[in-house]
């Protein structure tokens, strides 16, 4: 029976969600503030920003003369959608046997390709380079592709292994009975049922390969570069641009903040999956 | 009339496929400085002379070191030409890792003698030309001339000492009306800063390393040196000055909130623009005080393009380099952008332009400064190293970067200063014997 609540604890729980939340999403909201200024009003008091100055969307037209926005979403695009779908077809297999047929090291297993996430990333940077730079990968999307999903890698066969384990062995038992297949199994019977787990990996990875910002940065130059080097670029140790980061910055983030808004039951449920066992 | 089409058509595929053939692609990676910026907006018009393309590679300073060091120390070949600074220069070129410019001497037209001398030496390496100068700046005192007129104080018409410099800045020091006596860079770094901690050291007779390359940052020069800081930023400083780097107290002074500032030529321009300063018209400049000496006491540093020894475009690279210095490229921005946009710090015929000396006014005063400066001989001790605020060393960086940390703590009151000093000293002397400058 669900425990009752009174009106204003309800009240009170919705203000501090409410509060939160604002506080949350303040720094996005002061971007697209300053990103609606022109560069001299965004240097000003924050009061004298809000309520003394013009607004304006000069900063996004400026922000798209000097650089190509649409080629750095659509390498965003690609690698972020590449890599996670290439993690899904090693993933899936592996995350499979690890749940449904689990050897004596399979925890081991399990534990090593966490502790690959531990290690800082500047440590591989070199032998990395070198190795980009010897197959001719340095500044290609296949090479950020492929370096991108080995990073998620871990996270993806973890989430999915967490979804596999809730599974019933024994509807895969019963396929099998019938004659299924290995590969019959996993596609037509693991792979829908376990659709909500394997939409939430994917949205999250989106999300990480999106955001990454090491090795899209050290790995590209001006052919692969995605949103990360794009908004970089609007930095400067020597001038003021503010505006034309907020702008760039906005720019950058806005796809993923849409995809994230209308996949946030998703979301939520795949990052707190397993809260409640 | 057929034979004659024919003849003009297969001569035109001819000069088409002649210009494909030799027309190349480079990648030149640099920082988001305006100056930087002008240079692309008018690079179409080299592009456009020569047939050739570029792709341009923009990233915030840090990101730039971090990514070029690697690209040019594994041999990575990314780019064709690199925007790098006084610092790198060279480091780099000595270790092979930059194309020789030499060659620049030869050619007439380009003048390399134009280039300030002192400019070339910074960015060169036994001898050798590593890099050419886009701009160049050291660092001299902006300050308010209707507050030092309000307070009744006569602008310094020679060098004055740090001890006088923190008398005015005390008596300029109005926070309740929003002015501060004066804002210095806090945020750590040896780019940030140590950019200002570093010459002012030089100025209180303090050196970095002595001539066996044994850290002398126990001394009681650095020592004075930082207290002064501290204190003079406590009193007379803005609040929370560690978050302060060059861009936020530009934009502090742009605003009218300080009286005085210690920072980089470079930003003159942009301070007397009044389409985006609100302090243009009364604002002025002197000298970067001096203390125990007059050595070292401003700062010397350059942006400058370089071409890596992995470049398989070096020719075109270098016809590149020598548009983006030539005297041609100054006369363009001068007359595209106007001739306060023009980059400082760099040709002598620029300096002497008298379409310069008028639309920039503060021209001769940077160019003084400038010429005041001699990274060969920083210090008022000798030392065995060059450079103002930086030690021309690879292991400059991480010391720098840890010595900052620890002044950036002092100043907030985390550390004492004698603390910060003795964490500085444990650190240098670790990393210099760890890289075998001598044995401790």
């Amino acid at each position: 029976m669900a425990r009752a609540i009174s009106t204003n604890r309800k009240a009170l729980n919705t203000a501090a969600a409410g509060t939160l939340g604002f506080l949350m999403f303040f720094p996005i909201l002061w971007m697209i503030v300053l990103s609606l200024k022109t560069e001299e009003d965004a240097i000003r008091a924050p009061l004298e920003i809000l309520f003394s100055s013009g607004w304006t969307m000069e900063s996004f037209g400026a922000v798209q003369a000097r650089s190509d926005y649409f080629k750095h979403f659509s390498n965003s695009v690609i690698i972020s959608l590449g890599s996670t779908f290439l993690g899904l077809l090693i993933a899936i297999p592996a995350a499979w046997a690890m749940a449904f047929v689990p050897g004596k090291r399979t925890k081991d297993v399990l534990m090593w390709m966490l502790s690959t996430k531990m290690l800082p990333p500047v440590g591989v940077l070199i032998p990395i380079y070198l190795i980009f730079r010897d197959t001719g990968l340095l500044d290609s999307r296949l090479g950020l592709t492929f370096v991108l999903m080995m990073i998620n890698l871990p996270i993806i066969i973890w989430m999915l292994f967490t979804y596999f384990k809730e599974i019933p062995s024994e509807i895969l038992e019963a396929a099998r009975m019938d004659g299924a297949s290995l590969r019959e199994e996993v596609i037509y019977v693991l792979t829908p049922m376990a659709i909500p787990g394997i939409a939430s990996t994917v949205l999250l990875n989106i999300i990480l390969a999106w955001n990454e910002a090491f090795w899209t940065l050290n790995l590209t130059a001006a052919q692969a570069a995605p949103l990360t080097a794009f908004i970089a670029s609007f930095s400067s140790p020597e001038g003021l641009f503010y505006a034309k980061l907020s702008a760039a910055s906005i720019m950058a983030i806005a796809p993923i903040l849409v995809m994230g808004w209308f996949s946030q039951k998703q979301l939520v449920r795949g990052l707190t999956f397993g809260a409640v066992k | 009339m057929k034979l004659k089409n024919a003849f003009f058509g297969a001569t035109a595929l001819v000069s088409v496929a002649s210009t494909a053939a030799i027309a190349e692609e480079i990648t030149i990676v640099t920082v988001n400085n305006a100056d930087m910026i002008t240079m692309q907006e008018l690079a179409p018009q080299w592009e456009e002379a020569t047939g050739n393309t570029i792709n341009w590679v923009v990233l915030e300073e840090n990101v730039l070191r971090q990514r070029t060091t690697t690209d040019i120390a594994t041999n990575g070949g990314s780019f064709d030409i690199m925007f790098i600074g006084a610092y790198e220069a060279p480091i780099w070129g000595a270790n092979g890792w930059l194309t020789s410019l030499n060659d620049f001497a030869d050619d007439a037209a380009y003048d390399l003698e134009d280039i300030f001398g002192l400019v070339r030496d910074g960015l060169s390496a036994d001898g050798n030309l590593y890099a050419v100068p886009l701009y160049s700046e050291t660092s001299f005192t902006f300050y308010r001339t209707d507050v030092f007129e309000a307070a009744g104080i006569a602008a310094p018409t020679e060098q004055i000492t740090y001890t006088e410099f923190a008398d005015i800045a005390a008596k300029v020091h109005d926070p309740d009306n929003g002015i501060f006596g004066t804002c210095q860079r806090g945020k750590a770094g040896w780019g940030e800063n140590m950019a200002f901690v570093g010459p002012m050291a030089n100025a209180f007779g303090a050196r970095w390393f002595d001539e066996e390359w044994v850290p002398q940052l126990d001394s009681p020069e650095w020592n004075a040196a930082i207290t002064y800081y501290v204190d003079l930023m406590t009193n007379s400083g803005p609040p929370g000055a560690t978050a302060n780097g060059h861009n936020e107290n530009r934009a502090l002074f742009k605003d009218g909130k300080c009286a005085t500032w210690v920072d980089a030529t470079s930003a003159a321009n942009d301070v007397r623009n009044p389409a985006t300063s609100n302090v243009a018209d009364v604002t002025d400049f002197f000298q970067a005080p001096k203390q125990a000496t007059e050595k070292g006491t401003g700062w010397f540093w350059s942006w400058a393009l370089a071409i890596p020894a992995s470049s398989q475009k070096t020719d075109v690279a270098k016809d590149f380099l020598k548009w983006g210095t030539s005297k041609e490229y100054f006369e363009m921005v001068g007359e595209s952008k106007g001739w306060v946009a023009v980059p400082s710090g760099t040709r002598i015929s620029v300096h002497e332009d008298p379409r310069y000396l008028e639309g920039a006014p503060f021209a001769e005063s940077i160019k003084n400064a400038i010429l005041s400066v001699d990274p060969t001989d920083p210090s008022l001790l000798p030392v065995p190293y060059t450079g103002v605020q930086f030690v021309a060393i690879p292991e400059f960086q991480g010391i720098g970067n840890y010595v900052g940390q620890q002044v950036a703590a002092a100043l907030a009151g985390q550390s004492t200063v004698d603390e910060a000093l003795a964490n500085s000293q444990q650190f240098a002397v670790r990393e210099m014997t760890k890289a075998g400058y001598y044995n401790k």
